[in-house]
């Protein structure tokens, strides 16, 4: 098996583990957009979508230590990469410009990311780490977001993800080698659409919140 | 009539390896604006030389634009601000009178600076000896068209073989990777049936050499096709990627 060791660890391998592992996040982004969007529907809808959530049980068990391994290969391949990337130029330019191949969203994947990691740590101590025997998640959500630092909190961080996305979308096709003339415009588009459905599909939901309770 | 403008340089000089370089300034009149970026360092040399200073030290050798020998970096930009350009093609009609340019070498751990402007990219050397090539054996001359390849493969190789691995892709990657140049020579060989049989090998190895020597790792910031003076593609990383996950994965060799 030395081979798969050779393979993860060139340089293509990790970034093959960035991209297998973040477009895996994409996907999470997706179906946990779709299941907070019931929140528009009111209380009942929201604690259904929680309960029929809860009620499959094992399965949770087992997407939450998945999500939680690939947490920790994206993380650790991407710190990994970032100290690499920065040891391969000693001396610094004096002068640095961009040339207009990259964005913001790329320039600043590592520091993007690290705040990403800050925030998901503390949004479940928030809602997932809570006590919710004697109340209904709606509840500690709408109590949440009363507090209107939490909801500054919440879009800011709703921003960075989407900031993230925008190149890191895009950049696991190009990495995993899905780059054509055919599909490549239609991936861009995709990764800047996905990036503001994220962006605006979880950061309006605390301002919704607030002006509700 | 010939419009002459003055500039302020800013110039990285090194005396050796490993030294400790600092930026100098050096003032420029009466620069044509006819001249090339290499022929104003020509005459700010000729300068130095006959006041008894050191001239700065520079690579280039065509001075057409097609043997990838020249580049510096100049206000930040590998080859300076102008598209498609190595840094013998840039004219000084690009500049106004009074700019200050900063001009330094290539930064990179695998571009070590030898002296001034000039570094050394022995490193792409390794890579190709790595597998950037393929083996015939000696014998008569096959016949011209023997082999068919198909019109489209051809154009995509001609492509990527316009590389003339200057490094401009390295200095202005801001991770400092050689995934452009590894690409370009992955598709200019492996596009064309010549290049098939040692496919595999030629990615594996490649890659390998380009690792351990090491480059930057790819971050699809896509500084590199920008900055490239014959303005090769990042499709031809995305083959790269392919044809790399096909030999470690599907192929024989290990």
């Amino acid at each position: 098996m030395n081979w798969l060791k050779q393979t993860i660890w060139s340089s293509i391998g990790k970034k093959l583990m960035m991209a297998v592992t973040g477009l895996a996040f994409c996907g999470f982004l997706a179906g946990h957009l779709a299941g907070n969007l019931t929140i528009y529907g009111g209380k009942s809808m929201f604690n259904s979508y929680a309960a029929h959530l809860h009620s499959l049980g094992p399965l949770i068990t087992v997407v939450e230590w998945g999500l939680v391994f690939f947490a920790v290969v994206h993380i650790g391949t991407g710190l990994i990469l970032f100290y690499l990337n920065f040891r391969s130029r000693p001396g610094r330019y004096a002068v640095n410009k961009w040339a207009g191949g990259r964005t913001i969203g790329s320039a600043t994947m590592p520091y993007t990311g690290i705040l990403v990691l800050a925030f998901v740590v503390m949004h479940l101590i928030n809602f997932h780490f809570v006590d919710k025997g004697q109340t209904t998640i709606y509840q500690i959500v709408l109590k949440t977001f009363g507090n209107p630092l939490y909801v500054a909190i919440y879009v800011v961080a709703m921003i960075v993800v989407a900031v993230h996305v925008s190149h890191g979308f895009w950049s696991a096709f190009q990495t995993i080698g899905a780059n054509h003339p055919k599909y490549m415009p239609l991936i861009m588009v995709l990764s800047i659409a996905f990036s503001l459905a994220v962006g605006f599909g979880f950061g309006l939901l605390p301002i919704f919140l607030w002006t509700v309770g | 009539m010939t419009k002459t403008i003055s500039l302020t340089l800013k110039i990285w000089r090194q005396n050796g390896p490993g030294e400790k370089g600092r930026l100098e300034t050096y003032p420029a009149d009466d620069i044509s604006t006819d001249m090339s970026f290499l022929e104003m360092l020509d005459v700010i040399n000729e300068k130095l030389t006959l006041s008894g200073q050191n001239p700065i030290a520079f690579d280039h050798d065509c001075r057409e634009g097609i043997c990838g020998m020249c580049g510096a970096v100049v206000n930040g930009r590998a080859h300076g601000p102008e598209k498609g350009t190595t840094l013998c093609q840039l004219h000084m009609r690009h500049f106004k009178d009074g700019d200050t340019i900063v001009i330094e070498p290539w930064r990179a751990r695998t571009f070590p600076v030898i002296k001034d402007l000039v570094v050394d990219r022995g490193a792409f050397d390794t890579i190709i000896q790595a597998g950037g090539f393929i083996s015939v054996n000696t014998g008569g001359t096959p016949d011209a068209n023997a082999i068919p390849v198909a019109h489209q493969a051809a154009e995509k190789a001609m492509d990527a073989a316009a590389c003339i691995g200057c490094g401009a892709c390295v200095a202005a990657c801001p991770n400092a990777s050689a995934m452009l140049f590894l690409g370009a020579k992955i598709s200019h060989l492996g596009l064309l049936p010549q290049g098939r049989p040692e496919a595999a090998r030629r990615a594996l190895n490649m890659l390998q050499a380009m690792d351990h020597l090491g480059f930057g790792n790819c971050t699809n910031e896509r500084e590199c096709e920008a900055e490239c003076p014959k303005e090769i593609s990042i499709v031809n990383i995305a083959r790269l990627n392919r044809e790399f996950f096909k030999a470690a994965f599907f192929s024989d060799q290990t």
